[in-house]
């Protein structure tokens, strides 16, 4: 199963990933971090394949993905 | 498990201070896994410019030097010739390139010097806090044109792309965008491409990247996404203007 690594405290909560995402499993969560941004989060983990276009678009890097 | 994406080795590991949703983080993470894909960390010279870029040598983990307000182009031209063996960019927003670097960034580019200039186009002054660039698109608002930039009176955007591939010198010219995973996998091979054509000998490369600057244009990054699309690209056509990939 593909695995989405998500440094929390890099994202900024643009959410460019919910737009990259074609599945649009990606979402900004309630969270904080620690710069104060409301993080993304994976909505449905099982339904993710690793394409990792959302990656390609973070421009923080925040996203790290595996296949 | 196989990494589909990892950070590249020539950025550190530390987060970047843009705006969130600035392209800025694309732009640098693009020139870096270009530097990596051609194996050339080692050899490669950044000359940073004035603007939210300013802070460069903080980001890349190869050789910076910062130049005076929009003379890249002209620093870069010593280092080259000084250490041909160096592979060297530059890296300028619009306020930097195509207002008061405008005299060297031509003339670098007429004389067909051994560069890559990465031009960050986001249509206003990002770091001074949004005042019209050459760039400005007729109408938009900026501090400095409270009602908007009227053609006669301010200018129409300078189209930067385009005139430096109108001069014979160049080898590749391209206009890019990173609004969105297509147009980011063309910005990927032109800016390898324009690494390529350097450690070939074959001259001056220039890529200009289409940039959303949410905080300047007051909006949200996602709206501030489709106004690249909407807005910029309509008055700033993407492609490659000369050169092949």
């Amino acid at each position: 199963m593909p695995k989405l690594v998500l440094y929390k405290d890099r994202c900024k909560g643009c959410a460019l990933c919910t737009l990259a995402c074609p599945k649009h499993l990606l979402e900004i969560s309630t969270e904080i971090n620690r710069q104060g941004y409301y993080v993304i989060s994976l909505a449905a983990p099982g339904k993710c394949n690793g394409c990792g276009l959302c990656a390609e678009m973070c421009p923080d890097m925040a996203i790290e993905v595996w296949r | 498990m196989k990494p589909v994406f990892k950070r590249p080795k020539s950025l550190y590991d530390v987060p970047f201070h843009y705006c969130p949703g600035c392209h800025h983080g694309i732009a640098h993470r693009l020139i870096a896994e270009a530097i990596d894909a051609l194996g050339i960390q080692e050899r490669v010279v950044a000359v940073a410019s004035i603007g939210c870029s300013v802070f460069l040598y903080d980001y890349f983990a190869v050789d910076v030097l910062e130049a005076p307000h929009g003379r890249a182009p002209a620093v870069g031209t010593g280092i080259k010739r000084a250490r041909p063996e160096s592979i060297v960019f530059t890296y300028q927003g619009d306020g930097d390139l195509a207002a008061i670097g405008l005299a060297e960034t031509i003339h670098a580019a007429n004389r067909g010097e051994q560069l890559a200039v990465f031009f960050i186009n986001n249509t206003i002054y990002g770091m001074t806090g949004g005042q019209m660039a050459p760039t400005t698109l007729p109408g938009q608002k900026t501090t400095t044109t409270p009602l908007g930039r009227r053609v006669i009176g301010e200018g129409a955007p300078l189209k930067m792309a385009e005139m430096i591939a109108a001069l014979k010198p160049p080898a590749f010219v391209a206009r890019v965008a990173v609004n969105n995973s297509k147009s980011i996998f063309q910005a990927k091979k032109a800016v390898q491409q324009a690494f390529r054509i350097q450690v070939e000998g074959k001259g001056y490369a220039f890529v200009e990247f289409l940039s959303a600057c949410p905080t300047n244009w007051k909006m949200t990054p996602c709206e501030a996404n489709r106004h690249v699309s909407e807005a910029l690209i309509p008055e700033f056509p993407l492609g490659i203007f000369k050169g092949d990939l």
